[in-house]
């Protein structure tokens, strides 16, 4: 967590980590490659017991004519159209067939681009207004807590949401803080009006794994342990060596038949991380210092699973080649450093050189108003390596905000860029989305225009900000 | 209590002025000529193809027919933005290297005995990493403001230049202003209750003015105790005085108002800090005559700023409040430029927005005479821009300070520069 000079901003969130998915040691995955390591079993090893009751909100087929179109996947189209029906896409280019009854949009002068996505989110777990009553972001009672969820913390009502969806966001990842080595369960969502936090639930997604590096859990449990870097990973492989016995015996129950007299025990805990080793579950791995990404690295080996991504991360240009060798991503800020020692070698040109090294290289938040620009943030990541002259275009910093976290939240076989047959996760912008002047004028979340800014709806905001404001919130 | 204040005699700008446009080989230092950019002067003038003259030091001359001295150092600045070195009027810069390692961080106190009192300027460290890190950025001036999780009185600021290596050549003014928490910080600091607050400032207020009047009595013993330690009050004594500002970061609509009420009751020079429900009550912002610092960039509610907006600046701008823009931030202070383009982005003149963060915090902070503007006399800070400063796809290409070119080198260039080419390190594993 970040504290704000004198406190009056309300930066207010700690520092989460995220996982890596499985995939393949490749640079920027293409958007189909979204395999999972191979888990021993096919199926998961439990079901989810609070299953996502989002659907789409209602859409007509929309034809958006005459943009600048970032696809995140290909060159910038010039005068382009995109063409949303049905909730998916169904044509993206110069030439596409108008489906009948289709709002027409005229966007000369306008980009679009895939919704954005943050791989690291704490909205609805400190939700605004921020007060005590709603900091439910770090079960800070054990350094392991991997039974504990996020989802059952987010209140849905948070008006960063509404907030999110202004900036261009379609999907986001809330994580537990980072106060633990395992701070629990990760959930990926989408920023729409629900009632219940299963609504927001982005379907299909996979868990996340909150795994935390260096400074933070050593802080938090200096009376009992970890207090050091070593107790750190002592802490890790110690409840790695439990989940792989556990693990054992759950396959083992299942290949012998399932009897049902002879199930083992449930332990919420070890379920967690049975499902990471399992590849079930995502780990995303809060980590500043190279050095330490190199241990989790090795830890990892240790147990067969892999790491979605890197968060944080301020040093990953130091390790950036190895990180590309084993396909973890990097989740980072564009310019966050010197807080604390862990963020002293933060570098502005860090997001450049991984991605330079063929890393999969992400713009995340890890902050309530971060996640309102993540578009600025990649326009300041790709100007730090335009000045020291690499070579990087928009083509390069649209994937850091679309696909690469796509990838690394393992949906980027439903959305993350403009492909034929996605989900119409679509940002109509006012301009060159990396320019500060921009704003998301229209985003589309499966088709449906769920933000207008020019007629927003208040149903974004929750139910907090209704009636608080003379006049209603601006 | 003086003030040091820095202000450099007329007579000196005028010799050098004339010395500069004779020739350049009477001045001793450097003489730099910026050609043929977009000159925004930061006073709302915009010079297209301007020269900007830099002698000894100053702005010798701004303007298209600018007689530029044999000698001279030409630099082509066509197709570039060149503005005045950026002014950040509230940060934490120099007084802190780490900021979760306390060891590092000076910039706040935690004591019964100093409040009002302290200041951060013998904290001040010119090598501190994140002014250099800070100024190749643009930012070439700002104010070092204390803080405090404690006290109500977080005590006294100061000016600084980014862009000297001494003591003497950085510090601009110290003490700049007095800094008061009110609002929720202010009724945790006074007890739990904002009425509480208020009272302790007044009470504060009313000991300074009873012990500047009885001072020879009190330190004789024959008068009453006071709230605040005798530092303190000596501190707050300029405060009370109407001499030195009082920077009062609040952000409720009401908590602004009652602030507003005791600067009134006080005769007070007030700066508002914060203010993110500032818009609601623009209008008695702009008719009590008082400037506003704030950050463009906040927009989630809390229960002091549930109308938090980022049109917050151009809402205030618009209602004639003098706005300043700043970074409140230490280590990254160099967002100081997106604060101004967010700013614009949600309806300030873009002109306004770029004063806000160079001559207004110049005026606001008692240094206009000296820096701000690229206007002759002045300080010669100037930045080179490859494109407009606001844009985060344009970076600052030259800095100047003082008229000398500022060197690019950080600790996070040496850095990059140590990782650029990974085949120089041994493999891994």
């Amino acid at each position: 967590m970040r504290q704000s000079l004198v406190g009056w901003l309300l930066v207010g969130v700690l520092a989460g980590c995220a996982s890596s998915p499985a995939t393949p040691a490749t640079q920027v995955a293409p958007a189909d490659d979204t395999s999972k390591v191979a888990g021993a079993i096919d199926a998961p090893l439990f079901s989810d017991p609070f299953p996502s009751t989002y659907r789409p909100f209602p859409s007509t087929p929309v034809v958006i004519r005459g943009a600048t179109v970032l696809t995140a996947t290909g060159p910038v189209l010039e005068n382009a159209s995109v063409v949303l029906a049905e909730g998916k896409i169904v044509a993206v280019g110069n030439n596409v067939e108008t489906p009948a009854g289709a709002r027409i949009i005229d966007g000369s002068g306008m980009w679009v681009t895939p919704g954005l996505i943050d791989t690291h989110s704490h909205l609805g777990v400190y939700a605004a207004p921020g007060v005590s009553s709603l900091s439910d972001g770090n079960e800070a009672t054990n350094p392991n807590t991997a039974e504990v969820w996020a989802e059952h913390s987010i209140w849905p009502h948070d008006p960063g949401f509404g907030h999110a969806i202004a900036g261009g966001v379609t999907a986001l990842q809330v994580l537990p803080g980072s106060a633990n080595l395992f701070g629990g369960r990760g959930v990926t969502v989408k920023p729409v009006p629900s009632r219940s936090y299963q609504g927001l639930k982005f379907p299909g997604a996979p868990h996340g794994l909150k795994m935390a590096c260096g400074e933070n859990p050593k802080r938090v449990y200096q009376a009992r342990g970890p207090a050091t870097r070593m107790g750190n990973v002592a802490g890790y492989r110690a409840a790695w060596i439990r989940a792989e016995r556990y693990l054992a015996e759950w396959k083992k129950w299942r290949s012998d038949g399932s009897d049902e007299d002879a199930r083992p025990n449930r332990d919420l805990q070890l379920e967690t991380l049975a499902g990471a080793l399992n590849g079930d579950i995502l780990v995303h791995n809060h980590c500043y210092r190279a050095d330490e990404m190199v241990t989790m690295i090795d830890i990892a080996a240790e147990f067969g699973y892999s790491i979605a991504s890197f968060h944080h991360g301020v040093e990953a240009y130091k390790v950036r080649d190895i990180l590309a060798e084993e396909g973890i991503c990097a989740s980072l800020w564009s310019d966050w450093w010197g807080f604390k020692l862990e963020a002293y070698d933060g570098i502005l040109e860090n997001i450049a050189l991984v991605h330079e090294a063929g890393a999969c290289a992400i713009v995340h938040s890890d902050d309530g108003h971060g996640i309102q620009r993540l578009n600025q943030d990649a326009a300041k990541a790709m100007a730090a390596g335009l000045r020291r002259g690499m070579t990087l275009d928009r083509t390069d910093a649209i994937r850091w905000i679309t696909i690469n976290p796509a990838r690394a939240l393992d949906i980027a076989d439903v959305t993350g860029s403009l492909e034929v047959g996605k989900n119409a996760d679509v940002v109509v912008w006012s301009g060159d989305p990396f320019s500060v002047y921009a704003k998301a004028d229209l985003v589309f979340v499966d088709g449906a225009l769920l933000y207008d800014r020019s007629d927003p709806d208040p149903l974004l905001m929750g139910d907090f900000m209704d009636g608080l404001i003379p006049g209603g919130a601006r | 209590m003086r003030r040091v204040l820095k202000v450099p005699v007329l007579a000196a700008f005028a010799a050098l002025i004339m010395a500069a446009q004779i020739s350049a080989g009477l001045a001793a230092g450097q003489t730099i000529a910026i050609t043929g950019g977009t000159v925004h002067t930061g006073t709302g003038e915009v010079i297209q193809g301007g020269t900007v003259l830099m002698v000894d030091g100053l702005i010798a001359a701004v303007g298209v027919d600018v007689t530029i001295p044999e000698g001279a150092r030409r630099i082509n600045a066509s197709g570039k933005v060149v503005t005045p070195g950026l002014f950040d009027a509230f940060t934490g810069l120099g007084v802190t290297e780490i900021g979760a390692e306390d060891n590092t961080a000076d910039g706040s106190v935690t004591s019964d005995r100093i409040s009002a009192a302290f200041n951060v300027a013998d904290g001040l460290n010119p090598k501190a990493t994140a002014l250099a890190v800070t100024r190749v950025d643009g930012i070439t001036r700002a104010v070092v403001a204390p803080s405090s999780f404690q006290s109500m009185f977080h005590g006294q600021s100061i000016v600084i230049n980014l862009g000297a290596t001494s003591f003497d050549d950085m510090v601009l003014v110290s003490p700049a202003a007095q800094y008061v928490a009110m609002g929720e910080a202010g009724a945790r600091a006074a007890g739990g209750a904002r009425g509480a607050a208020t009272l302790m400032l007044r009470e504060a207020l009313d000991d300074t003015q009873d012990y500047a009047r009885n001072r020879e009595a009190y330190n004789g013993g024959r008068r009453r105790e006071y709230a605040m330690s005798r530092l303190d009050l000596e501190a707050l004594m300029p405060v009370v005085r109407g001499t030195m500002p009082m920077v009062v970061l609040v952000h409720r609509a009401s908590d602004i108002r009652a602030v507003l009420r005791v600067a009134r009751d006080y005769n007070l020079q007030l700066i508002l800090a914060g203010v993110l429900e500032g818009h609601e009550v623009a209008d008695e912002i702009a008719a009590a005559g008082v400037p506003v610092i704030v950050n463009s960039m906040t927009n989630l509610p809390t229960f002091e700023s549930l109308s938090a907006t980022y049109e917050n600046a151009a809402r205030l701008h618009a209602a004639g409040v003098t706005v300043v823009l700043a970074s409140f931030d230490a280590a990254n202070s160099r967002v100081l430029r997106q604060v101004a383009g967010f700013a614009v982005s949600y309806g300030m003149p873009h002109e306004a927005a770029l004063q806000a963060i160079t001559s207004v915090p110049a005026r606001v902070f008692g240094v206009a005479e000296q820096v701000g503007s690229l206007e002759v006399g002045k300080a010669a800070d100037a930045v080179i821009w490859t494109g407009d400063p606001f844009e985060l796809t344009e970076w600052a290409e030259q800095v100047f300070i003082d008229g000398r070119p500022i060197s690019d080198e950080t600790r996070q260039k040496a850095l990059f520069e140590r990782y650029r080419d990974l085949t120089r390190l041994p493999p891994w594993h």
